[in-house]
């Protein structure tokens, strides 16, 4: 898996010496080896690791727990929804088949995906005395939170630390010693129904995100990163690189050239086909509908998004990558459609069945958080929109709808964001004492709205 | 904003007044309200200007600051308002009743009931606009950590008798209003505009004078043209003549009239300091000009209040405002209690553990305020299930089933034809409320055939004939059409009910459904739990700095040293 290109992929961290190939293997194994031996060895209660998207961090977070576990400390394993914890269970015992594993579980009805029932060494209860003992305890910082009266793990392992809130932090930081804090720094921060200003600015304000509390508070731990992402292609990583981590730049763990997209059926020149051909042949489409203020679910976005999509399925795209030696179908369930607000995503749910498509995954940012697909068709958050508030202009929000692929990625959205965000300064107050996040939501828009400018198909339905 | 908002919004622009968001009332309105409308003068944060207050609308008190700058004048305004609000605070302190309460016994660690008192009433502060919350907070900062003479014979400058009391009484009341659908503490903007929408915007709907204009216009004129004048209608001197709200003053009021009419006052003081014939009675007009002045700033806005009042009072209370006033009840209660206990004002900063308490009591209560005023009203309940959060319909079959444990429980399935749009998705929780006032849960349990309601699992299928019978989904406008539009056709869904029917095989009359009754499931839970018990602040943990300094003092770092400024 070595890059096609080194130079060029060298060229846009500035890292690597000239001349000097890089091996994405070899930083990511270098990474990898330094967070264990902090986490194994080192003598700080605290281990942070910052992944970009795709970089490896359920991998890591596997490797570290089974490292652990081997070497006799048993651990607790914090995620933030039922889903990553039984997603993490599944990939713990599909690892390791004989390691012993507790899913703790809420005591509603269905509490876990039955996927796990199926591995002999998982254990799920919803009681934590029923677990003692085992190496591995994984279970959502929300249960956690109702632990009490046991005696504290000596390590945990936080996931999607990023993604969590510092009360809920506060909720189960008593439960363990000493913990590997795993996340990506660019994906949604948390947020609160109800505001949060008064406490903006102190190191504890609780609607921060947990890894922010824990380094104002503890500011000399090791922080680590993943240096590559396996997940986006040569064409993806360095836009969303210089977009969303301008201090922290990783690099794709594929080449230009090593994933390809081809169609089975040629262009039939409307809007949608000619915009897949462009995704396909760059990584990036921009579909771009005529300037129009519009209702939440703008009816020609939704349908353009629709017909993407189904133009994507008929045309029989297939891909190759370093996975397979052979091209692979992308079929429904590789394909995701990203939107911004859960009205939005509902109206491209029917607009699909209506065309007859099923299979496809159609979420908002928040849910499609941590998950991967071939190619995704996102509708652009401002589209349509005759103003940019905080929600719309989240930096988050941007980069988990554009890090989702692995092949090509499709927006589509109306003509005159650029402008909406050169009238719509953003209006945030500045608070004392809270950092100032870079880029902020109006600089990361920009930057790839200039990017997919390269790629536009203008189309009017 | 929600959809039904905009669109209530729309109307009221075409229809020239504002539309009702609401049928009743979502907040308590006490018997007797303490309003409290008060002014800051410009360019000095926290200097009070003057304020009306009382609880007769037709005898206000007016309290002025005749010249802010000077302290003495300031702290005399404080002690003046501290006589008239802190007797109104502690008329509730008295008539309680007695309250059953499971507390942890210290010694045994067990859970045993106590008797706690409970104040039958709370009373309650009403000001103009969101502003005027904000000045109470800072009124209440600026003066719980006085000290008076008695609490403390040392202190330099000390503070007359019971403003730091006030101080910590309008601390505790701002503080609450943070709660969602806290009553203790309401401004006039924000619980009308939670009852009307008018046809302008959110932020000039905090302007008391044109959100009246709107909800209340004069005889035979718009609601935007009323609202026009209360903003910007000028006498023939350049005067406001709706003045603002406040606590901030209008800037040509500032210039033309108050500066003058101050720096008369001042000059008038300076002769009567140096005893010149005439200037105590010179100094006495002055100031009688200043009061004069302000009642006329103060006035149009206490009024606008109380009419504000008459309209929300002529809206019926809402089922579950009770309850909720009932927690405000428990809060005004407690810090009666902190205070009587003589513990000390409250900190400038919350530590790490009462943060994320007040954070998770909030959002808490932000979930109950939803379920609540969706389930007291079906204008709201409207909204949601335009959101896509509830839905409505009539129940068009019932057929009995139970579940496969070893006790079978039942778990009828029940076909419900509506027209609404939820947001569904496999097992789904649903909850509707039952005669009895309890909830229902039930999951949702697929689309099933509108002809004949067996084939309830054919999910897939229905789902599709629905979304394409409405107009076109594969057309331009279907896409919005199928999720919202009037004519987007009915769909029945099957819910499994799955508790509420008592504790038998057969569940209890009266709690399935029957054919034909019309039901609303809601996807929101109606009486959400709160969230895990947090640590104790003295087990903070080292993520969050530790167990808060004991050493430190409570009222955080030292003061900024005294500059030669601050003594002006």
């Amino acid at each position: 898996m070595i890059g096609a290109d080194p130079a060029a992929a060298a060229a846009h961290t500035g890292r690597a010496r000239a001349g000097e190939p890089f091996d994405p293997s070899a930083a990511a194994a270098r990474a990898t080896e330094a967070i264990l031996r902090d986490t194994l060895h080192g003598a700080d209660r605290g281990v942070v690791v910052d992944s970009p998207p795709g970089a490896g961090k359920s991998t890591l977070v596997v490797r570290a727990a089974r490292e652990l576990a081997a070497a006799g400390r048993p651990l607790m394993v914090v995620a933030q929804t039922n889903a990553q914890v039984d997603d993490l269970v599944d990939r713990l015992a599909t690892a390791d088949p004989d390691l012993p594993v507790g899913r703790l579980h809420s005591s509603d009805p269905h509490p876990y995906d039955p996927v796990l029932d199926g591995h002999a060494a998982v254990r799920a209860s919803a009681k934590i005395a029923d677990l003692a003992g085992l190496d591995i305890v994984v279970s959502t910082a929300a249960k956690w939170a109702h632990i009490k009266n046991v005696e504290p793990w000596r390590h945990a392992i936080v996931d999607e630390a990023y993604q969590m809130r510092s009360d809920a932090l506060l909720a189960v930081a008593g439960l363990f010693e000493r913990a590997l804090f795993v996340g990506d720094p660019g994906q949604l921060d948390p947020f609160s129904v109800v505001g949060a200003d008064q406490w903006a600015g102190l190191s504890y304000d609780p609607s921060a995100s947990a890894v922010t509390t824990l380094l104002a508070h503890n500011p000399r731990l090791p922080q680590h990163r993943l240096p590559v992402s396996w997940r986006l292609p040569a064409s993806a990583a360095p836009l969303v690189s210089a977009a969303f981590y301008p201090y922290t730049p990783f690099r794709s763990g594929t080449g230009h050239g090593e994933r390809r997209l081809s169609f089975g059926v040629a262009s039939d020149g409307t809007g949608p086909d000619r915009v897949l051909d462009e995704a396909a042949a760059s990584g990036w489409g921009l579909l771009e509908l005529p300037a129009r203020r519009t209702p939440r679910t703008d009816p020609e976005a939704v349908a353009a998004v629709a017909q993407v999509v189904r133009r994507l399925l008929d045309r029989g795209a297939v891909a190759v990558s370093e996975r397979s030696e052979e091209p692979l179908p992308v079929a429904a369930d590789r394909i995701a459609v990203g939107t911004a607000h859960r009205d939005q995503a509902a109206a491209v749910r029917a607009a699909l069945t209506g065309l007859g498509v099923s299979g496809v995954t159609v979420d908002t940012a928040n849910r499609l958080q941590g998950r991967e697909f071939d190619v995704t068709v996102v509708l652009h958050p401002l589209s349509g929109r005759p103003d940019a508030t905080a929600f719309h202009l989240e930096t988050g929000r941007l980069c988990v709808l554009t890090s989702r692929h692995r092949q090509a990625c499709v927006v589509v959205c109306r003509a005159g964001v650029t402008e909406l965000l050169d009238e719509h300064p953003s209006t945030e107050p500045v608070q004392l004492g809270v950092t100032v996040k870079f880029p902020d939501g109006w600089e990361a828009n920009h930057a790839v709205l200039a990017h997919l400018a390269e790629h536009r198909v203008a189309w009017r339905p | 904003m929600s959809l039904i908002t905009t669109l209530a919004r729309m109307e009221a622009v075409r229809e020239g007044r504002a539309q009702p968001l609401t049928t009743v009332r979502h907040r308590h309105l006490s018997e007797r309200p303490l309003a409290f409308v008060p002014l800051t003068t410009a360019g000095e944060a926290g200097a009070p200007l003057g304020a009306m207050v009382g609880t007769d609308r037709d005898a206000p008190r007016l309290l002025i600051v005749a010249q802010p700058r000077d302290r003495d004048l300031r702290f005399a305004f404080l002690a003046e308002l501290a006589e008239e609000i802190q007797p109104y605070l502690d008329s509730y302190a008295d008539g309680i009743e007695l309250e059953e309460r499971k507390e942890t016994d210290p010694e045994t660690g067990k859970k045993v009931p106590v008797q706690v008192e409970l104040c039958e009433d709370a009373p309650q502060l009403l000001v103009p606009s969101a502003a005027g919350v904000a000045f109470v907070r800072l009124l209440g900062r600026s003066m719980r950590f006085r000290r008076t003479a008695e609490q403390d014979p040392e202190t330099p400058f000390p503070a007359p008798a019971r403003v730091p009391l006030l101080g910590r009484w309008l601390t505790h009341y701002g503080e609450r209003s943070r709660v969602p659908g806290s009553c203790l503490l309401l401004s006039l903007t924000e619980l009308l505009s939670r009852h009307w929408a008018t046809g302008q915007s959110n932020l000039e709907d905090q302007h008391l004078g044109s959100l009246l204009a709107w909800v209340d216009p004069p005889e035979g004129v718009s609601g935007a043209e009323a609202a026009l004048r209360a903003e910007s209608e000028r006498d023939a001197h350049g005067q406001l003549r709706c003045p603002p709200a406040g606590p901030a003053t209008d800037p040509a009021f500032d210039n033309k009239l108050l500066a003058p009419a101050m720096s008369r006052y001042d000059a008038a003081r300076a002769e009567a300091s140096q005893g010149v014939a005439g200037g105590e009675a010179r100094l006495r007009l002055a100031e009688e000009e200043l009061r004069r002045l302000l009642a006329s700033q103060l006035r149009p806005t206490w009024d606008a209040l109380w009419r504000g009042v008459d309209l929300l009072r002529s809206l019926p209370e809402g089922a579950r405002v009770t309850d909720r006033w009932r927690r405000d009840r428990w809060s005004y209660t407690g810090h009666r209690d902190r205070v009587r206990a003589g513990e000390p004002p409250q900190p400038k900063r919350d530590d790490a553990v009462t943060a994320a308490q007040k954070l998770a009591a909030r959002e808490t209560a932000q979930a109950q305020l939803d379920a609540h005023e969706a389930l007291d009203d079906p204008l709201v309940m409207a909204g949601r299930r335009l959101a896509g959060e509830a839905f409505a319909g009539e129940v068009i079959d019932v057929e009995m089933a139970w579940s496969d444990a070893k006790v079978p429980r039942p778990r009828p399935l029940v076909t419900v034809r509506t027209e609404d749009r939820p947001h569904l998705a496999e097992r789904v929780k649903l909850h509707r409320v039952v005669a009895d006032g309890k909830a229902q849960s039930g999951e949702f349990a697929g689309f099933a055939d509108m002809d004949g309601p067996e084939g309830a699992d054919e999910s897939g299928e229905s789902d599709e004939s629905g979304g394409a019978g409405g107009a076109d989904a594969s057309d331009d406008t279907g896409a919005s059409g199928a999720e919202y539009g009037p004519g987007g056709a009915a769909r029945a869904l099957v819910v499994r009910l799955t508790g509420g029917m008592g504790r038998g095989k057969q569940p209890e009359p009266g709690t399935v459904p029957e054919k034909g009754d019309r039901v609303c499931w809601t996807l929101f839970e109606h009486a959400p739990r709160g969230g895990p018990e947090l640590p104790d602040p003295e087990s903070t943990p080292w993520t969050h700095g530790g167990p808060p300094d004991a050493a430190a003092p409570a009222q955080g770092p030292e003061p900024d040293p005294m500059t030669e400024e601050d003594y002006l």
